[in-house]
């Protein structure tokens, strides 16, 4: 087991919304006491259902935002906003929209040389160039496009443009959130592939958040399942696919379409949708979703213990 | 008769460019009772020829069909007028984005009496009653409160039940679901996909999904159409889609399924769909498939026969255990 790059301990995000006219102010939990460590050339998926927290956790992690209680270090060194310039290039994000996340007005060379002009000015500009136009092939496009601009590409070429990017700065983790939900089938395995061969070759660590579990299934090593900004279940991806312990998982697990159509199986329907974050419950969050809620689920919040694959529940499945 | 026969449907779009075909030569059937499943990846055309069917198409848009009947109607020749008496009342559809689908400026009630006002002439009375009955069988709770309630005071899912709700409110024969669950998430697409399953099965109207998800389709569909650029390549029942592919597109893009994979690497699909201008001129699928030739590159494939799913290729795949059997 190596040392892991990113720990993280008890990250806690609220945002404190204002009162308007119609309505009362009040505290959205984002993401609450959230741990993990990330090891270099692992592959950690964060999944959940929008609203969950998995972008912010993202956000708090690439340092875009200030996480309001808990710490993170990033190869054994502790970040606090005033450390956040110097770390910044150890952490990079791929977001979900290629379409939205390239500039429109910038060439593609440009587009890759600007990490290095802000974070190594004084790299003299031939190299740089020299650097975009090597990461272009990395990423698995060709020399030519070094001049175009980002219309000119199909999205998933304009996703391998986001991933070059993002990785212009050699960081030691990046973020992937929900890199391929926005392509087609056949490019997403395209996209998979690539990164799965950039993993190997760069050692990266990835933050692999996900909505589609049978990406996830392919990609991850771990996976942490959040549930209203809460991790309810962590462990090795092989354990939570086969034995899921806490019903929301198992739940997850069957609402999940298999691309089977003799796989006969029992879906768990889940009633009801996902409470506001504005107004979490007293108890487990997923008490008034859960079929085998008692009175102590309503009362006390279960607490995720310590083991290898726990679960945030009183009554896990065995 | 078939519910629905569109044979032949081709669309054209105009744009500043040229002309764009985005439907070629696609053929639909649909019986009462049927669960057809529409798969192919963004432009491939799948929405655009129910739109087309609809009227719901821009003028830009040339529309020709050698046939195109519902119940027996004719809609090439429909008035807006008389399109609009069936649109809505005996087909109707539900579309991706439940929360830009439904008009912010009234209430969920208000939308749905519409409907009823318009193809069933109830009164008021006899209007609420009915939103009523069928907010429940589409499963919003407390129904009363939700007519009141405006499209953005719902969530997503529930957004979604009430298109549902507004479709099936004149019990049409025909309800078109256009991505209905791409926008919600697994456990309330479940919900959306067990309600759809369920009033098809109640009321016995025919149902077809559009959806690219191949896992919605193996779920729930019973046949299936696979289209490609603008073309229909594949059509099968579901279960033998997933075992016997015919065209080397749709076992490619069954391949290329993360949860089929069998290594660390997935295979992949080379190069992108073709676009306005780079149109092949045999086989649309030739410049990206692993068995083209010669022949496909020059000649454009002609369906083959149903015990080969009309597949739209020169060398249709699992072709030997039909002509051995």
């Amino acid at each position: 087991m190596s040392t892991p790059v990113v720990i993280a301990e008890n990250l806690t995000r609220h945002y404190d919304v204002k009162g308007g006219l119609f309505s009362k102010g009040g505290t959205v939990r984002a993401v609450s006491e959230t741990s993990f460590k990330l090891e270099p050339g692992k592959t950690l998926a964060v999944v959940g259902e929008s609203g969950c927290g998995k972008s912010t956790l993202a956000r708090l992690i690439t340092m875009i935002e200030e996480p309001t209680s808990g710490t993170f270090s990033i190869g054994g060194q502790n970040v606090t906003p005033e450390t956040w310039a110097s770390h910044r290039a150890d952490v990079q994000i791929v977001f979900q929209d290629p379409y939205g996340s390239l500039n429109p007005r910038q060439r593609i060379g440009s587009i890759l040389e600007e990490p290095l002009k802000i974070n190594r000015p004084d790299m003299p500009a031939a190299d740089r160039e020299a650097k975009a136009r090597d990461m272009l092939k990395l990423v698995g496009l060709r020399p030519e496009h070094f001049d175009r601009y980002p219309h000119m590409f199909s999205g998933g070429q304009r996703q391998r443009i986001a991933v070059a990017r993002a990785l212009m700065l050699e960081p030691k983790v990046l973020v992937l959130d929900e890199p391929v939900s926005a392509l087609d089938l056949s490019i997403q395995s395209q996209i998979l592939n690539l990164l799965v061969d950039l993993q190997e070759r760069l050692g990266l660590a990835y933050l692999f958040i996900s909505h589609d579990l049978s990406v996830v299934k392919h990609m991850a090593d771990d996976i942490i399942v959040m549930y209203l900004g809460r991790p309810v279940e962590v462990g090795p991806k092989a354990e939570i696919f086969a034995k899921p312990r806490h019903p929301y998982t198992k739940a997850l697990l069957s609402a999940t379409p298999m691309a089977d159509p003799k796989a006969k199986k029992t879906r768990i329907k889940l009633e009801g949708e996902l409470p506001s974050p504005l107004n979490v419950p007293a108890g487990c969050a997923f008490a008034p979703r859960c079929w085998k809620v008692k009175d102590k689920c309503r009362a006390e919040r279960p607490v995720l213990g310590d083991e290898v694959h726990p679960a945030a529940c009183f009554f896990p499945e065995a | 008769m078939p519910l629905l026969d569109i044979r032949n449907l081709s669309v054209d779009f105009a744009t500043a460019s040229g002309q764009f075909r985005a439907v070629d030569g696609v053929d639909v059937n649909v019986d009462t009772g049927d669960i057809l499943a529409i798969v192919g990846e963004s432009g491939s055309g799948k929405s655009v020829s129910m739109l087309a069917m609809m009227g719901l198409l821009p003028w830009t848009a040339t529309i020709t069909a050698d046939v195109m009947s519902f119940g027996g109607q004719d809609l090439r020749g429909l008035t807006p007028r008389q399109r609009r008496k069936i649109i809505g009342k005996d087909m109707a559809m539900i579309f991706q984005e439940p929360m830009s689908s439904l008009n912010p400026c009234f209430t969920a009630g208000f939308q749905i009496k519409e409907a009823l006002r318009l193809h069933l002439g109830l009164d008021a009375k006899e209007r609420h009653a009915k939103a009523i009955e069928l907010f429940e069988m589409v499963g919003i709770p407390a129904p009363e409160d939700r007519l009141k309630a405006f499209p953005h005071q719902l969530s997503g899912g529930m957004n979604q039940r009430v298109m549902i709700a507004m479709a099936i409110a004149c019990s049409p024969k025909l309800l078109i679901a256009d991505e209905p669950t791409t926008a919600l998430d697994v456990t309330i697409q479940a919900q959306i996909l067990d309600l759809l399953t369920g009033l098809q099965r109640e009321t016995g109207m025919a149902l077809i999904l559009i959806t690219h998800d191949m896992g919605v389709v193996a779920e729930t569909a019973e046949r299936v159409q696979v289209q490609y650029a603008g073309q229909k390549v594949e059509e099968q029942p579901v279960g033998d889609l997933f075992e016997t592919p015919h065209h080397p597109y749709t076992a490619a893009l069954l391949a290329a399924l993360p949860e089929r994979a069998t290594s660390r690497k997935l295979p992949t699909i080379p190069g992108v769909v073709p676009g306005q201008f780079d149109r092949p001129m045999g086989c649309l699928f030739s410049p990206r498939c692993q068995f083209a030739d010669d022949r496909c590159r020059n000649t454009p494939p002609a369906p083959c026969g149903p015990e080969l799913g009309l597949a739209r290729c020169h060398y249709p795949l699992n072709a030997k255990a039909e002509a051995t059997a």
